[in-house]
């Protein structure tokens, strides 16, 4: 049997090494990405304009931009300014995308807690201060629920083209599933030429979109006591 | 002396003057209707009483004490606003309650939060809270939703939800509590029950200020009501007197649209 075979145990054990380097990106990503975004959310709603459009521009030029052209900006840019380097080999590498992802995502975020924010009443807001609520005590104990159940969709769209988004990282040769499974047709392992195992990590982005998609639901759900 | 005195408030959105001159007191444990058509001033009054918006001129006063001054910026500072707010108690005319908490955690929580900044709170603790629930469950008996303690808005109709409110605001023991059109927002059947439970504060001698569109609910349950028209006060006096004879022509004219309707 295939499955059995001694190829594709081998092919199996270096994507699953690739996966796993996928599987990291994207929550570092998260992890960085979710806190930041809602830090520059408030810089595009401040009161004082400057920061407002600073914010604004960025956003822009972050959105309008390919994430690939980021990454190589990020990557080779600095150290040929010979601003800082990123270390050699895969752990500069990652550090380099991870930084990029972090950064591209926190602005896509940023936007989608912006829309969360405004789209909470201002009647809410209202009722808290007449009520003798601080503005922290507002923001967390009212604003901020609600606020996360609006967003929860459009965050779980997001969400989930992070999964796919974590394959661009291969650009600057980081080895992800792709990349991985790549290098079977270039020729590693002792293994050329071979077709599958590219297509075969197709597999493993469906199943990995299809456990976010499932947590993504549940969270949708518990939300749902209220309205 | 009176609760609460205001004196020459005035209030402008950019140019146009939407607040002028307006001056009247309210004493213990009265009621005071402000009646007057759509875009007269009557919400943002309220709305320069608790601190929503800023008045350009003008002085508000409670039992005494000057709690705004647009003269005097020392009375202005937002780190006192919010303490100041608590003298004045408001109903939204859309409700306004907070959909993730139950009708309970509605009224209670601002209580709790409060009660967190007294000292001996974290010794104490249970028994604090304890005490704000019974207050809270309470409260919402004497609005008739005892057993509605743990529905969230959504499960309750929009006269639940608006008794819900006025039990939230009760909490904090304002010493005015103020309406804002409480019954606008609320199907004609519904009504009843808010005024009926608006007229009962008003037999426990709660000091209130009622903006309303409902004339004959005014006449009933205010002392004293005022009319406005235009951003001034047009007439104010004895509420049965305004409105059933007032005195003049604009609010004769207002009164009359009513009574064709």
């Amino acid at each position: 049997m295939f499955f059995m075979s001694a190829e594709f145990q081998t092919v199996v054990s270096a994507l699953n090494e690739g996966f796993i380097k996928t599987v990291e990106l994207f929550f570092l990503t998260l992890i960085g990405a979710l806190p930041l975004g809602l830090v520059i959310s408030f810089g595009s709603m401040s009161r004082f304009a400057p920061l407002r459009w600073l914010t604004r521009t960025v956003v822009w030029i972050i959105r309008g931009t390919p994430l690939v052209l980021q990454i190589l900006i990020l990557y080779y840019v600095p150290p040929l300014m010979k601003l800082f380097t990123w270390g050699g080999g895969e752990t500069g590498r990652f550090t380099a995308v991870t930084t990029a992802f972090i950064i591209n995502y926190a602005f896509y975020f940023s936007e989608i807690y912006r829309g969360g924010i405004q789209g909470v009443p201002a009647g809410q807001q209202e009722a808290g201060q007449v009520l003798g609520m601080t503005g922290p005590q507002i923001f967390f104990r009212i604003t901020l629920l609600q606020m996360i159940k609006r967003i929860v969709p459009p965050m779980s769209n997001e969400i989930i083209t992070l999964v796919k988004d974590t394959s661009l990282a291969r650009v600057i040769a980081l080895q992800e599933v792709i990349w991985m499974g790549e290098s079977f047709m270039k020729g590693n392992r002792g293994y050329a030429g071979l077709i599958w195992p590219l297509f075969f990590t197709a597999v493993y982005y469906l199943a990995f979109s299809g456990v976010v998609t499932i947590l993504l639901n549940r969270l949708e759900k518990k939300l749902s006591f209220f309205r | 002396m009176a609760v609460l005195e205001v004196k020459n408030i005035e209030k402008h959105f950019g140019s146009t003057r939407v607040l002028e001159n307006i001056s009247f007191d309210l004493q213990e444990g009265q009621a005071l209707a402000i009646i007057g058509s759509s875009g007269s001033g009557k919400t943002t009054l309220l709305r320069c009483l608790n601190f929503l918006e800023k008045p350009d001129r003008g002085q508000i006063i409670v039992r005494g004490s000057k709690l705004f001054d647009a003269a005097d910026p020392a009375t202005q500072r937002e780190s006192e606003i919010r303490k100041k707010r608590l003298h004045f108690g408001l109903v939204f005319q859309s409700f306004h309650l907070f959909p993730q908490y139950t009708a309970l955690k509605n009224v209670t929580l601002a209580r709790e939060l409060l009660a967190q900044e007294q000292e001996g709170f974290k010794s104490r603790k249970k028994q604090i809270l304890a005490e704000i629930e019974a207050e809270g469950r309470e409260l919402l008996s004497r609005m008739g939703l005892a057993e509605r303690a743990g529905h969230y808005p959504h499960q309750l109709s929009g006269g639940q939800q608006q008794r819900v409110a006025i039990a939230r605001a009760l909490a904090l023991h304002p010493d005015i509590l103020c309406f804002d059109e409480p019954t606008s927002a609320l199907d004609p059947e519904l009504t009843g029950e808010v005024l009926k439970v608006i007229r009962s504060l008003a037999e426990q001698k709660t000091t209130m200020i009622i903006v309303t569109h409902e004339m004959a609910f005014a006449r009933d349950v205010a002392d004293q009501v005022i009319f406005m028209d235009g951003g001034v006060i047009v007439e104010q006096g004895d509420a049965e007197k305004v409105i059933g004879n007032p005195q003049q022509e604009r609010t004769r004219q207002f009164l009359s649209r009513y009574s064709e309707r």
